[in-house]
């Protein structure tokens, strides 16, 4: 979940021909016609993460999509369709209104984004963005798909609901009924616990307190650093009562990873340390996952993160619909995405699609800590009248999203 | 909903599809009479007629005498084991051994790792020229399939596919061999005497398997995410037929298409259904899916006994294997072998 970044690639024009080898190949191959796609995104500036293991990485996101680029080339070289990715990633908001600006007029209609939501929503709104496809790989905040749900953004990344429902799914199942939640002070943080919440009600796990966590521990990496950390945590854990889980609400890596081991209770960690739920981790191997991970590693050497995942999934969305609908024009493509006839393979052992009434991709939430894959979410025996996935997150009757 | 039900499948049964089951503990009855019976039920298997089935996670290979279906040896190969082949003179067994990137050969006689041929990186399925001397495997993280000649062991020819190579379909006259890539969708049709591709087939989401009718007519290609097969007309390379999958109780993603096999005499086909834990049967001339039959969970390959009475399926998570038999369009028996069953051969 953590956000970093440090880099200020900004106009890179990239463009993978045909790939060598099979392209010039045998057999008969088509005519070729482009599809053009922007990734637009906000260089953050990062705060370091709690742990120095993790470096934060620099192309986080887009690396993702480079190599969905790759894996449509691979693809359109038999079918005469090649893909454009041109990456915009600016230092601020302006300068992502301008190149959103500027590509738009210059006629692209395919973005796949790495926007902070009251960004994402600007670019949305302006009048460039009417008739364009929008696909959000990178925020996951419930807003943009309920009040704030706009006709022309799709969401490949599961929403906080979504993560949530996935986690108290699997409490159900472990018959585990009680959680203490503990919450950051950042606004991610809040709109996290207010999921973890939402989610708790919903499948009435008790939430057995909800504390905020206010401790700064200023130069951590002093000596004897680590008495004053035991010291917090025992402090705000003492007085909880009993419960199943510890649910930490930390988006931004600042101190969720200091709370196991030193709870008053031997009690396990999840969220958004410790058991995580979320779109991909570094564990996961299953359903073919491990062509992908294997694949990203040798091309961009560091692991697949969710972002990442997700600018996967948004490019692939475009070039699954284009070899399906044997289109390049990127209306048909965006329309095409929409449909009923529209599937894309994520790895995950069934079939994603976009959900119509908010845009957001249904798929299977991972259960993951560092080193092992937990669960996969939905767990069994949560039915639902059309499919499962939609057990995960805010479902038709209940949205809030009408566009 | 079929009513042949044994205790490896009823777990699942049960979660998926909470409706229509019967209690366990008549699952259990059910199971225990199958295993009496199944020796005086299922039709006699010719003599020291061999089950082999590859386990991938145990870097096994588990032989069953058909006769009794009892296990009879355990053999240590190389690492993930999966597509397993018999030579066409039947003297050997190869393996895809994946993760070890190489193919075993296994002696039928003495039932002993002989030897290995290059494979080309991650080996996942491979086919057999008529004439024995050639293999096509699909190497899974390179995007190529090899050709690798038997006799000097020395990899031939690479032909670059798309992405994720898996399936590979050789024509009964050898002269073609289809591949099917999982991330691109698609069946490419390869040349085996130029070694070059001369159509790309795009099927549905995921193709694992590609199959040809005994005829060489048709290529059926299964696709595991899409859950479909398409059936190609292997002249023309245009799909001719898509067959979809309903299983009852379950919901649609959950019917994935994996192995295909077609009796010789081109009437009826099976489809292994994956997490459906079915296997589909199917008229071959009108394509009608005809029946399901529950067998072993994650239902992956199956074969064909010799005399094709009977079928066996390999059953990723339940680890067993499960016995059809072809007359009846019955589950018989299941039978427990290694750790994630993957491939499955037969031979005397």
């Amino acid at each position: 979940m953590a956000r970093w970044i440090a880099m200020s690639l900004f106009g890179c024009l990239c463009w993978l021909g045909p790939l060598s080898g099979a392209g010039e190949a045998d057999a008969q191959t088509p005519a070729t016609s482009n599809v053009d796609i922007t990734y637009l995104g906000l260089a953050v500036t990062r705060t370091l993460p709690l742990s120095y293991l993790d470096q934060p990485p620099g192309d986080e996101g887009i690396d993702g999509a480079r190599l969905g680029l790759a894996d449509n080339q691979a693809t359109g070289q038999f079918l005469g369709q090649s893909f454009k990715l041109d990456e915009a990633v600016a230092p601020d908001a302006a300068g992502v209104i301008d190149a959103f600006r500027q590509r738009a007029q210059a006629g692209t209609k395919l973005f796949v984004t790495d926007l902070p939501a009251s960004l994402l929503l600007q670019v949305a709104d302006l009048p460039e963005a009417k008739g364009v496809t929008i696909l959000d790989a990178t925020a996951r905040d419930d807003s943009l798909r309920a009040e704030s749900c706009r006709r022309n953004v799709l969401h490949t990344q599961p929403s906080r609901a979504m993560l949530a429902d996935a986690l108290m799914q699997y409490m159900m199942i472990r018959k585990w009924s009680r959680i203490a939640l503990v919450v950051g002070g950042d606004p991610e943080d809040k709109l996290y616990a207010d999921a973890i919440r939402a989610s708790a009600r919903k499948f009435r796990i008790k939430i057995v307190d909800d504390i905020p966590w206010t401790f700064d521990p200023g130069a951590r990496r002093t000596d004897t650093g680590h008495y004053a950390v035991e010291a917090e945590v025992a402090r705000i854990t003492q007085p909880l009562g009993d419960y199943d889980l510890l649910v930490v609400a930390d988006e931004g890596d600042n101190f969720g990873d200091d709370l196991a081991y030193r709870t008053t209770l031997p009690r396990p960690i999840a969220g958004t340390q410790g058991m995580v739920p979320s779109a991909w981790a570094r564990p996961f191997e299953q359903w073919g996952a491990t062509q992908l991970q294997s694949r990203f590693l040798k091309q961009a050497k560091r692991w697949m993160t969710d972002d990442d995942y997700g600018a996967w999934l948004a490019v692939r969305a475009i070039g699954e619909a284009a070899t399906r609908s044997a289109s390049t024009d990127s209306d048909a493509i965006a329309k095409f995405m929409r449909g009923k006839d529209f599937d894309l393979a994520g790895f995950k052992g069934t079939k994603l699609t976009f959900r119509e009434w908010d845009g957001q991709l249904r798929q299977p939430v991972l259960l993951a800590d560092d080193r092992s894959l937990i669960s996969v979410s939905p767990q069994p025996g949560f039915l639902h009248e059309f499919s499962e996935l939609d057990t995960l997150g805010v479902d038709r009757p209940e949205t809030k999203c009408h566009m | 909903m079929p009513h042949v039900m044994h205790q490896n499948t009823s777990l699942r049964a049960e979660r998926s599809n909470p409706g229509t089951l019967a209690p366990v503990a008549l699952d259990c009855f059910v199971a225990a009479l199958l295993a009496m019976t199944a020796t005086l039920v299922l039709s006699p298997a010719a003599q020291a007629e061999r089950i082999f089935v590859s386990n991938e996670k145990d870097n096994t290979i588990t032989v069953l005498d058909a006769q009794s279906l009892a296990i009879t040896k355990t053999i240590k190969v190389g690492a993930r084991p999966r597509a397993i082949l018999t030579s066409v003179d039947g003297k050997s067994l190869y393996v895809c051994a994946s993760d070890a990137d190489r193919l075993e050969i296994i002696d039928l006689a003495t039932l002993a790792v002989t030897g290995t041929l290059p494979s080309g990186p991650d080996p996942e399925r491979f086919a057999t020229t008529p004439d024995g001397k050639t293999l096509y495997v699909a190497n899974e993280n390179d995007n190529k399939v090899s050709a690798v000649d038997v006799a000097s062991g020395k990899i031939v020819a690479e032909v670059p596919v798309g992405i994720e190579p898996e399936g590979m379909g050789m024509s009964p006259d050898g002269k073609t061999v289809v591949d099917t890539t999982e991330t691109t969708s698609m069946a490419h049709f390869i040349d085996t005497a130029t070694n070059k591709l001369v159509a790309n087939v795009l099927v549905d989401s995921r193709p694992r398997v590609a199959t040809w009718t005994p005829d060489g007519t048709q290529v059926w290609v299964s696709a595991e995410v899409g859950g479909s097969v398409s059936v190609i007309d292997a002249a023309s390379h245009k799909i001719v037929q898509k067959i979809h999958f309903s299983v009852p109780g379950l919901t649609s993603g959950q019917a994935q298409a994996v192995d295909v096999k077609i009796t010789k005499d081109g009437k009826t086909a099976f489809v292994a259904l994956g997490p459906a834990n079915r296997v589909a049967v199917i008229d071959a001339k009108s394509y009608e899916v005809k029946q399901y039959i529950l067998v072993g969970q994650r239902v992956w390959n199956m074969a064909f006994s010799l005399d094709e009475k009977r079928l066996y399926t390999a059953n990723g998570v339940s680890n067993d294997i499960t016995v059809i038999d072809v007359g009846d369009l019955k589950a018989v028996k299941s039978v427990p072998v290694g750790r994630s069953p993957w491939g499955i051969a037969v031979a005397q």
